[in-house]
């Protein structure tokens, strides 16, 4: 078995230097800037692809470098790290198209996508951390990398909604942190590995539950996990790339990912569950679940409704993780990919109504679907998958979640799953109703033309991409290939002992 | 040729340099600038080939004259000297080049600026290279009078309202060092640190002189409560001047209070509590008073007290592992060097274009000078110990010798500072994106002041790599 320390660091490196780069591009520079954002996202996916054939081959990716004393610095590839790196690449290449289009003849193009990139570098790095100091490392330098993105239009509401999401997001940092610091006083490690380390450990259990909150609130103010969702709902003043980034992959992910990095390879899951913290996190996540929905139903604002909609979505993923079963932890863990790919076709066709019609409001999009269909389409695509229709995604995560609830006696969560179905379609349907069914206005609040197309190509590809894909992840999610062939393979190492 | 560069006593260079080069500046008052700044690059070169002495051969021993001590002057230099030569050669050199360009524009100021910040860096380096109490105490009189002078030379009332306080704290801060040093000559008949680390015995004929001692270098340092002076000197001296005493001149008296510390190694758990509950003090007051500032200079001053704070929890937290804990705290000063240099020198390029810094009108500086920007959120970054920076770095160290311990209250102060660094940092980044109706002026910055305080700022952050490489220099450090 062979060693590969370099292409970690290359995955890394891909679009950390074209972000750099990209910073010293003037402004008008249009067609180098776009060729740098396609060019490094594109070697991104070369260089995955390639280590993907590497790690079928039983190559070992690890690049590994001393960071403080006794601590290394460390990118590696696990199945787990390459699912979450795979996810980051694609959508990242999808959200520039997208953006390229969305941003044209706007100010502060170069800064915008400079941050972009460190922001998926960020993300990426924090999928390959494979230590808790280097996870630490990236959490931090995503929420510094995202917040010229929050505050990127430069008016006083997106320097309060900056100031809310640092408030939040440092904090976590911060007992981030300190629970990273007294876990490695503890146990002279924080090396990721299947099922854990801290079962080792001789120490107090309530120490140890201590450690277990103070890391999940830490990380869990990323997932936007109740009571710490409130800054996501207020980065909405972002432009509308950011906002599918922040929702799908980036930052809200990122809380996710953390949240399963925790529960599987430091504490694993058997331990947490005997420790006693597994069911109040699912508790938690279940409550989590139910009030996004119905703080969603109430909001008028598109992008608001979408944002509590994540709130409530991605508490699926720690659900899952939480129920402490081997197949409710496939639910969660397949849906890190499944909600990345539903919530970013929502926020395209969202950014699309506010570009091409000016519609900001869910009451405006009456007749919508008439002037753009297509967009409508994937909307509707990604609104069924969640709500949980069959044969999408959206189902396929339920249906496991379900699954592993009654698995392991926890029959509680398929009614937590049924009455979150019932108010996805609550929230979601009367928007389809009023796109597809009403009657459109004389006039559109702020239309632009864009001759016999409904909208840019670059607006409508993405969204079209990413919704079909929410489909055929349902549709074919037994076939070799599709993330829920991945995750079950992870499922299976999780729970080895 | 390389044996010749290695066998080179760059220690007697690393000060003999700047004064040659202050007097030839003052010499040469025509060419100031350009003769000041090559002065400045060969004092950096010799500062830096004594690093590389170290870092190769170890700890480095020059008798001037061949004469030992007691008798002559020795010059030493180990680990921690070096580092901080290191440290004053590449903030020294940054801030050479902006100065160069910033104070081009007046002539007169230009002159008087390069002998006094030579003599500066001659005493800083000949202060971290002494090997005896008195010769520490010649360092530090230099040091501190040419510090005063620099800082007077903005010229303003307000400015020569805080050198004159600044001055009378410097002299009875060197006049209370002064008065311990006479006392351990009474006692134990030597000045050299090595003979009395060895003759010392705990007792009161030690504490007397080391309690004058260490009070007179916390009131220079600038410790709460005695930071009034510091906000007033630094908030309204020039832009490189306030780089370099934040960045550097403080540096040097905790310096000095390090090296006593352990040469002495006293007894007793009273004082580091104590030290370490005013660095405490510090943190949350300079924090709290940074956050209320509307002046940018004045932010940046206030940060720099609450940042000295975190210096002095060192003390508390070396009992089980004093390589950690010290080895934090000096990773910090170090990162603080350069951040905080970087961050005022972004604050003076601000100032030089809007003619203001009012933080509130900061009016999409965002745009108008991203470099400049940049710098100051890479240096605050590193001051609130965010990774990857080198603060990050020296939090870890020092939050890891706190855990290990169980020493929660210091673990609490450490990262409550962070935050609080933080929310100060992102207040005015946050109106570094927004417009603002406050009437400003639009002058032209030279490139190289942007790149300067940027490139500066990239040190503090490449530090947060550098640890593993550096560190190895301190051990044996401290006792």
């Amino acid at each position: 078995m062979t060693t590969n320390a370099l292409l970690p660091l290359l995955i890394v490196a891909s679009s950390l230097v074209t972000g750099l780069i990209i910073f010293m591009l003037p402004e008008r520079a249009v067609f180098w800037r776009t060729a740098l954002n396609l060019g490094g996202a594109i070697l991104k996916i070369i260089l995955l692809v390639i280590m993907m054939f590497g790690v079928f081959q039983g190559v070992e990716y690890e690049f590994r470098v001393p960071l403080v004393p006794g601590l290394d610095f460390v990118l590696y590839a696990d199945a787990l790290a390459l699912l979450f790196v795979n996810l980051s690449a694609v959508l990242w290449l999808v959200t520039t198209i997208y953006a390229i289009g969305y941003l044209e003849d706007s100010p502060n193009r170069s800064r915008f996508f400079g941050y972009f990139s460190l922001c998926v570098t960020a993300t990426v790095g924090l999928a390959m951390s494979g230590n808790l100091l280097t996870f630490l490392v990236f959490y931090e330098a995503l929420t510094l990398a995202t917040y010229p993105l929050v505050v990127h239009r430069g008016t006083e509401i997106a320097r309060r909604a900056g100031r809310v999401y640092l408030a939040y997001t440092l904090f976590g940092g911060a007992l981030v942190l300190l629970g990273t610091i007294w876990l490695y006083s503890l146990a002279g490690t924080l090396d990721f590995i299947d099922g854990g380390f801290v079962s080792a450990l001789e120490v107090n259990t309530t120490v140890l539950q201590a450690l277990f909150w103070l890391l999940i609130i830490g990380i869990g103010v990323k997932a936007a996990i109740f009571p710490m969702h409130v800054w996501l709902p207020q980065a909405m003043v972002a432009p509308a790339p950011v906002s599918a980034l922040l929702h799908a992959v980036a930052v809200v992910k990122a809380g996710a990912f953390g949240v399963v990095r925790i529960v599987y390879d430091v504490f694993g899951v058997e331990f947490t569950d005997l420790l006693g913290v597994a069911t109040p996190l699912a508790i938690l996540s279940a409550f989590t679940i139910i009030y996004g929905s119905v703080r969603a139903l109430f909001q008028d604002d598109l992008k608001r409704r979408l944002a509590f909609s994540t709130v409530s979505q991605v508490s699926y993923i720690t659900l899952g993780v939480a129920i402490a079963g081997p197949i409710a932890t496939i639910g969660g863990i397949v849906h890190l990919v499944h909600q990345g790919f539903m919530k970013i076709t929502l926020f395209f066709c969202a950014g699309n109504y506010a570009e091409t019609l000016g519609v900001h409001k869910v009451s405006e999009l009456a007749g919508a679907g008439k002037r753009m269909p297509w967009t409508t389409a994937a909307f509707t695509l990604a609104a069924f998958g969640m709500i949980g229709v069959p044969p999408t995604a959206g189902f396929i995560t339920k249906w496991y979640l379900g699954l592993g609830g009654l698995e392991t006696g926890q029959d509680w969560v398929v009614l937590v799953l049924a009455g979150s179905s019932l108010l996805n379609a609550a929230y979601f349907l009367p928007i389809l109703r009023t796109a597809w069914f009403d009657p459109p206005p004389d006039k559109w609040p702020h239309e632009r033309q864009f001759g016999a197309k409904e909208t840019a190509w670059a607006l409508l590809l993405p969204p079209l991409f990413t919704g079909a894909l929410a489909v055929l992840f349902g549709l074919l999610a037994s076939m070799p290939g599709t993330p829920l062939d991945w995750v079950q393979l992870i499922a299976a190492r999780k729970y080895v002992s | 040729m390389l044996e010749w560069l290695m066998e080179s006593p760059w220690m007697v260079w690393s000060i003999a340099v700047p004064m040659i080069g202050a007097m030839a500046v003052f010499l040469s008052p025509r060419v100031a600038g350009w003769v000041g700044l090559g002065f400045a690059g060969l004092t950096t070169l010799a500062g830096l080939a004594v690093v590389a002495q170290v870092g190769i051969d170890g700890d480095q021993l020059y008798t001037l004259g061949g004469w030992g001590a007691p008798l002559g002057i020795d010059l030493r230099a180990d680990g921690l000297s070096a580092l901080m030569l290191g440290m004053t050669a590449v903030v020294g050199i940054a801030v050479s080049i902006y100065a160069r360009v910033y104070m081009a524009a007046d002539p007169d100021k230009e002159r008087r600026f390069w002998p006094l910040w030579l003599f500066t860096w001659a005493a800083m380096n000949g202060l971290y290279q002494a090997n005896d109490v008195f010769n520490l105490y010649v360092g530090l009189e230099l040091m501190g009078l040419s510090a005063v002078a620099l800082v007077a030379l903005t010229g303003t009332g307000q400015a020569l309202w805080g050198a004159m306080r600044y001055l009378l704290v410097s002299l009875l801060g060197s006049l209370a060092y002064l008065l311990g040093v006479a006392l351990l000559y009474q006692s134990f008949g030597t000045l050299d640190l090595h003979l009395l680390g060895e003759r010392v015995e705990q007792g009161w004929l030690l504490a007397v002189p080391l309690a004058a001692m260490i009070a007179g270098l916390m009131l220079k340092t600038g410790l709460f409560p005695f930071h009034i002076w510091l906000p007033p000197a630094h908030g309204s001296a020039r832009a490189p001047v306030s780089a370099l005493l934040s960045g550097l001149v403080v540096k040097a008296s905790f310096y000095l209070i390090m090296r006593l510390w352990f040469t002495f190694d006293p007894a007793g758990e009273g004082l580091p509590l104590l030290l370490g509950s005013l660095g405490a003090a510090a943190i949350f007051w300079g924090s709290f008073q940074a956050l209320r500032q509307t002046r940018l200079k004045l932010l940046v001053a206030y940060s720099t007290v609450a940042q000295l704070g975190y210096l002095f929890l060192a003390f508390p937290l070396a009992g089980m592992d004093p390589t950690l804990a010290w080895g934090g705290a000096i990773y910090m000063g170090v990162s603080h060097a350069l951040a905080k240099g970087a961050m005022f020198l972004a604050a003076g390029s601000i100032m030089t274009q809007s003619g203001h810094d009012e933080i509130s009108g900061l009016d999409k500086v965002v745009e108008r000078m991203p470099l400049t920007l940049t710098a100051f959120a890479l240096a605050g970054i590193s001051l609130a110990g965010l990774p990857p920076s080198g603060g990050f770095i020296g939090k870890w160290m020092l939050l890891q010798a706190a855990t290990a311990q169980d020493l929660w209250f210091w673990a609490f102060v450490i990262i409550s500072g962070g935050l609080l660094t933080a929310t100060y940092v992102f207040r005015v980044l946050g109106f570094a994106f927004t417009e603002s109706d406050h009437k400003r002026e639009a002058h032209d910055v030279p490139p190289t002041m942007e790149w300067t305080a940027l490139l500066l700022a990239l040190g503090a952050v490449a530090l947060g790599f550098a640890a593993p490489w550096l560190l190895p220099l301190l051990d044996g450090v401290a006792p």
